[in-house]
This record gives structure tokens, C-alpha cells and sequence, in this order.
């Protein structure tokens, strides 16, 4: 895209809202901007309407603000908390299905490829964990078998947040919520593991405490998805609302598990992967 | 591979026809071979697979660009509908088992504005087990918002999935069209049919006559809203969604006129004033033109009406047919009567007509026990 398909016409200019006029003047396209400038750009969310204190809406910011290329990227989302965000999300974003985000991004890279062969089209698909590990898991890892060029970021709340506060697959073994009275009878999925199992050239689990480095993630599982394979990021979200802790303990809560090693950062790098991003450092300096 | 050109789609459709004598899964190759199609999905199921195999082989050939095997119905519905979003014009088909695996899908193709064309090759549904002919799945399929034309036969199957196309992308149109036939009698079989040369295409798919923005990052990617209508209790959320769901009805309607550009009229009729009209669609229709021919020469006043579409649905032309006839006979290939249903749902006076007969499990329906129900009624 280039910047001025959405430039403002003079006579309009008075009657756009206040956020889109800042968006023109001063948001993040054909920028390179990070995480380490928000607050001096005008950010891609709106005034989401998410809970206080909620893990899953900071992580969506930071993860809009890591984009490598948001002018040319293309959000696939799913039902869930994160769907109330993204109708203000000022990337192209499409909320389908609960659980068909993956085989939707593949009919979008796909056609993408084939309508803009010589340029750079970044597919993202972003979702909850019930709509990854559960309801979608087999539309996930058939993406991942068929080497699709899709990042797909899994925002990890541990629950089905939107729907009141269910079991899900990605909650911890012994967690009591709804559907789960008697607290869950299996452990965590180890999706990280599964995602290398399957043919994922870039896996990470990041969170928002440390935000650089989940910068770093989400950098690395765009550009390698967009030269080699599918990639795979797993963002700790935790939900303040639906697991009764106060808004302003989350940070806290993720260092707590974290240190306590609950919830692990992981990176695994595949040599093709390693290769591409020494390359493209080396290019950097 | 054939070097094509693409021309204006009237000049494809009049220009001169070849007759090949082919089956109707063939005559579904031979239409997406002119259909300019970029991208297709497949997946397997029973009396449909034969038909992607032959997209399949035109994108080894090099008509189509794209092609792959999806992971199950739902997911190839999902793919389709995500590389129609990204603004290409898709091609798939399913049955059975498969329109009711991907079920949820196709309410959403409608409500996104999604142009795709979808063959169904119908078949019925479990349990117990079948893989036999029958039309069940199109009674689930009525209030999809999709719309829905039925091929007699391997003709009307090329000719409709063809021009589905030019119908699904009118701007003012924009949804989904799926192009119906039962299974095995007409894609199992050879017919002839006439179709176009080899060296014409459709034009091709224009991805900003869309009336929803195509996702593609190459038109304002600016935020749809100040405030999410989901989940909101208001009145403003309410009539978002309302309207929206209205103007896909509308669409439909708007389709009307496209569909008569194209295929002709929403019905065709034989002996239209006879005093006993035998109605259907599908394969119901060749089995109950048979039962006329046996039912004239027997000095019985029988016509014969074809719907080809059924959504939209004719109405208007179906109330003024059923207030002449004296009897209205509805054969159907499924248990439910789901065409019987729509004619009664329009018709002024519903006592003159017959519910079937019905036939399901996968039987051909002798063209006898329209005509018993002919006999029957004219005593
Ligand atoms: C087919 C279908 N089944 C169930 C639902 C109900 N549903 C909506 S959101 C949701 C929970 C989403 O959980 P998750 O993916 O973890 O996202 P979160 O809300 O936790 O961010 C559920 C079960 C639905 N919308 N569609
Ligand atoms: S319910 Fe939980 S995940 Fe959902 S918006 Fe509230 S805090 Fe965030
Ligand atoms: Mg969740």
C-alpha cells in the first residue's frame, strides 16, 4: 500500500475524525517504528473496549507495534476477546469464524501471491487459545504441514476468556473453571513443541513484561514467514477478569509464573531460519 | 494448453457451440476451463471427487494458477472464502456430508459478500451410511443467504456454474452462487453438451467492483468502526446487524434480472395452462417429462415446470401457475418435500397440491409413480 491510497481530500479534512487525521499525519506506515516509540506515533488500536488490566489488549498493542510492514499486512483473527479490539484495528483485518483462522489465511497468502507476485504481503493470523489449540487446532497444524508463509500469534490466556472463563486446552493442569468444576484433568498443551513438530521454521513463547523481546518475536516470525515456512508465537496473556486478580497485578502474575518456571519463554530457530536473520542483520549494519 | 483470450462474457456464451457427448463432471471441467478461475480447493467426497480431479488437471495444465487439497469441508470453505477476500475469483464443490461438514461457512460467505462459485453435487446424508443420489442438503441450504440454482443436466451444469460467475460478481450482487445437481445422474453419466470454444475465457475477476473493501492492504485499511457492534446491547448494534442482513436478502433479489440476462427465466414450462402441472427441479424434472409424454398419450392434460432457481425463488411466476391448474404434483428426490414446501409457501390455495411422490435412498424414480399419482388425481 502506499501511503497516500489513504491520504484525506482538503474539503474533508475538517469533518474526519480526530484518530484518523492522526493516523494520516502520524501513524506507523512506510515507518520504521517499534515498540520502543510508542507514545511518539499514532498507534494502530483505537480505544479498545477490552477489560482493565487485560493481558491480551497490551499484547495486541505491542504486537501492532511490532509489525514489521503494517502497511502491507494483512490480521486474520477469530472469535474471542481480541475480536472486540480488532473492528478499531487500522491494519485490514477479517474476523470469520471461531477456529477457521488458519485455513482463512491460507486462501488469503495464497491469493495474495498470486495477485501480487513481486510484492511483500504479510499474513498474521491472531487468536485466542481456545481458538488455536481447540476449535482450530487442526486448521492450525494443517497449515504448518502444508508449509503456508502465515505467522499465526496465539494470545495465551489460559482460558476461554470471551465466553466466561472456560477450560481450554492451553489451561494449566488442576486449574478449576467453568467446565472444569472438579479443575482440569490434563496438563498445558505444549503447542511451542508440537508448532516445530509440525514444520515451523520460527517458534517463540513471549510475553508483555519483557516487551523487547517480544518485539523480537513477532519481527522474526513475520520475516521468516514471509521467505521460508509458517511460524509460530505464543504471547502469555493473562486474564485479570476471568481469573479474579486485581488489573494491576498481570505483569506481575506473568513474572510470577515465569519465575517459578509455569510458564516458559522458549525460542527455537531453525537453521534456514537462523541463516535468513544473520543475513538480514548482516544487511542491517 | 489452449492459448485463450478473454472476451466479453455475452460473446462466450453466444459464440459457436461444439456438442461433445460428456459426463457432468466433465461439463464442469469444460466450464471452469473457460471460466478464468485463479484459484481452486478441493477435497474428496463421493459423487464429487471426479470433478476436482478434472479442475485439478486443468491447473496442471496451467488454466488455474492455484489449486490444493484442504484438510476437510470446512476448512476448504474457510480457504475459499479467505482467497476470496484477498479478491480472486475461487472455484470449489462438495455433497453431502461435505455441504453439511462446512455447513457454517455458508452464511458467512453471504454476509462478507463473497462472490464464490460452489458446485454441490448432491447425495444423501447419514446415517445410516449412504453415498447415494438425493437432494436433502439442499432443504439446509435454503435460508443461507446464498444463491441457489439446480441443473436438470450436465448442459444446465455448464452453462449455469459458468455464468454463476458474471451473477456472482455483478457489484450490486456480490454473493456466493451455488449451482446444484444430483449426483451420480447427472455427473456419472454422458450427455451432449455444447459448449464454447476452448480458446475464449470469462474476463476476469475485477476485486474493487467489490462493494466491501477486498483485503488486500491496497485501499483505506481504516478502522471500521469507533465501537464494536458485537456484543453491544444497543439499538445502534441492533440495526447495524439488521440492515446488513437485509441488504444481503437484497442482493439476492437483485440477482433476479441477472439470472434472466443469463440463463433465461427462473423456470421453464411445458403446456404451462395443462390442468395438471407436474413441478420440480433437478433430475425430478427429466423424470416427470417423461411421465407427461406417457400422461398425454393417455389423453391426461398434463404440463411440466422446470425452477432453475430456487433461491431467489419465483414466486410470483409459481403463484400465477398454481391458481390455473386444477393439480399441482411436486416429485422430489429427497424424504423431506422441501420444493413442495417453498410452492406452498406462495401458492394461494395449497390443497391442489400433492406432496410427492419422493423418492430417497438412493432409487432413480420411475417415471410410473409420477404417473400414478397423475391417474390418482384425475379421478
Ligand atoms: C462455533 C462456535 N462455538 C463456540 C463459540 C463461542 N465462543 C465465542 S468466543 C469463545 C471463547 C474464545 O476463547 P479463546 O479463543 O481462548 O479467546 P479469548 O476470548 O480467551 O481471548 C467461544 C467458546 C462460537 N462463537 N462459535
Ligand atoms: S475477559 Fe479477560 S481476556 Fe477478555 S477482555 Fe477481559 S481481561 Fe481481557
Ligand atoms: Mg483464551
Amino acid at each position: 500500500m502506499k501511503k497516500n491510497i489513504f491520504q484525506i481530500s482538503p474539503s474533508f479534512y475538517d469533518v474526519m475524525p480526530a484518530e484518523y487525521r492522526e493516523l494520516v499525519e502520524n501513524g506507523p506506515f512506510e515507518k520504521k517504528v517499534g515498540v520502543s516509540d510508542l507514545g511518539a506515533f499514532k498507534e494502530l488500536s483505537e480505544e479498545h473496549p477490552l477489560c482493565a488490566g487485560c493481558g491480551l489488549a497490551l499484547s495486541l498493542r505491542l504486537i501492532l507495534a511490532s509489525l514489521p510492514n503494517p502497511e502491507d499486512t494483512i490480521i486474520v483473527g477469530s472469535t474471542g476477546c481480541s475480536a472486540i479490539a480488532f473492528p478499531q484495528v487500522a491494519v485490514q483485518n477479517i474476523h470469520s469464524l471461531f477456529g477457521n483462522q488458519n485455513a482463512i489465511a491460507s486462501g488469503v497468502k495464497r491469493a495474495l501471491t498470486l495477485r501480487f507476485p513481486d510484492k511483500i504481503k504479510d499474513v498474521v493470523v491472531i487468536a485466542g487459545d481456545g481458538a488455536t489449540v481447540d476449535i482450530g487446532l487442526d486448521m492450525v497444524m494443517q497449515s504448518w504441514f502444508r508449509q503456508e508463509r502465515i505467522t499465526t500469534i496465539m494470545l495465551d490466556n489460559e482460558a476461554y476468556a470471551n465466553t466466561g472463563g472456560q477450560e481450554s486446552g492451553m489451561s494449566q493442569e488442576g486449574a478449576v473453571l467453568h467446565m472444569a468444576p472438579k479443575g482440569k484433568t490434563f496438563p498445558k498443551v505444549s503447542l511451542p513443541e508440537l508448532a516445530r513438530a509440525s514444520g515451523c521454521v520460527y517458534v517463540a513463547a513471549v510475553n508483555p513484561a519483557k516487551p523487547k523481546k517480544l518485539e523480537k518475536a513477532i519481527v522474526r516470525g513475520v520475516l521468516a514467514a514471509r521467505e521460508l515456512g509458517p511460524t509460530y508465537i505464543q504471547v502469555f496473556t493473562p486474564c485479570p477478569t476471568n481469573y479474579k486478580f486485581k488489573p494491576n497485578e498481570t505483569i506481575e502474575k506473568i513474572k510470577m509464573r515465569v519465575k517459578e518456571g509455569t510458564y516458559e519463554t522458549t525460542e527455537f530457530i531453525s537453521a534456514e531460519a537462523q541463516e535468513l536473520f544473520a543475513r538480514l542483520e548482516e544487511g542491517k549494519k | 494448453m489452449i492459448e485463450q483470450r478473454a472476451v466479453e462474457p455475452a460473446q462466450l456464451f453466444e459464440a459457436k457451440k461444439e456438442s461433445q457427448f460428456i459426463t457432468g463432471s466433465e461439463a464442469i471441467r469444460e466450464a471452469i476451463r473457460r471460466a478464468n478461475v485463479e484459484m481452486a480447493i478441493s477435497y474428496p467426497i463421493t459423487p464429487q471427487s471426479e470433478s476436482m480431479h478434472l479442475v485439478g488437471d486443468l491447473f496442471a495444465e496451467g488454466y488455474i494458477k492455484e489449486y490444493f487439497r484442504g484438510e476437510n469441508e470446512f476448512a476448504v470453505m474457510s480457504s475459499v472464502a479467505g482467497a476470496a477476500m484477498a479478491g480472486v475469483r475461487v472455484f470449489t464443490a462438495t455433497g453431502g456430508p461435505g455441504t453439511l461438514r462446512a455447513f457454517e461457512a455458508f452464511p458467512t460467505w453471504a454476509g462478507a459478500r463473497l462472490p464464490i462459485v460452489c458446485a454441490f453435487m448432491t447425495r444423501g446424508v447419514n446415517s445410516p451410511l449412504t453415498i447415494q443420489p438425493d437432494t436433502i442438503e439442499m432443504a439446509y441450504m435454503l435460508d443461507t443467504g446464498i444463491i441457489m440454482l439446480h441443473a436438470e443436466t450436465a448442459q444446465d451444469l455448464y452453462d449455469m456454474i459458468l455464468r454463476a460467475f458474471i451473477i456472482a460478481e455483478q457489484t450490486e450482487v456480490h454473493i456466493p452462487v451455488g449451482v446444484f445437481t444430483d449426483g451420480f445422474f447427472v455427473t456419472h453419466t454422458r450427455d451432449k453438451v455444447k459448449i464454447a470454444p476452448a480458446d475464449m475465457k470469462l474476463p476476469p475477476y475485477d476485486p474493487y467492483s467489490s462493494p466491501v473493501p477486498v483485503m488486500d492492504m491496497e485501499n483505506v485499511p481504516f478502522r471500521q468502526m469507533r465501537d464494536p457492534f458485537v456484543m453491544k446491547s444497543n439499538y445502534v448494534s441492533y440495526a447495524a446487524h439488521a440492515s446488513w442482513q437485509q441488504e444481503v436478502m437484497a442482493a439476492a433479489e437483485r440477482a433476479r434480472k441477472y439470472i434472466k440476462q443469463y440463463i433465461g427465466e427462473l423456470i421453464e414450462t411445458e403446456y404451462p395452462d395443462a390442468d395438471i402441472l407436474l413441478i420440480g427441479s433437478g433430475t425430478a424434472v427429466s423424470q416427470s417429462r417423461e411421465a407427461m409424454a406417457y400422461a398425454r398419450s393417455e389423453g391426461f392434460n398434463v404440463g411440466l415446470v422446470k425452477i432453475k432457481s430456487i433461491r431467489p425463488f419465483p414466486a410470483q411466476e409459481i403463484r400465477e401457475l398454481v391458481k390455473r391448474a386444477k393439480v399441482v404434483i411436486v416429485p422430489e428426490f429427497n424424504r423431506v418435500g422441501w420444493l413442495a414446501r417453498e410452492i406452498k409457501s406462495v401458492a394461494e390455495d395449497t390443497t391442489k397440491i400433492v406432496v410427492g411422490p419422493h423418492v430417497f435412498g438412493g432409487m432413480t424414480m420411475p417415471p410410473g409413480m409420477i404417473l400414478d399419482e397423475i391417474r390418482r388425481t384425475s379421478v
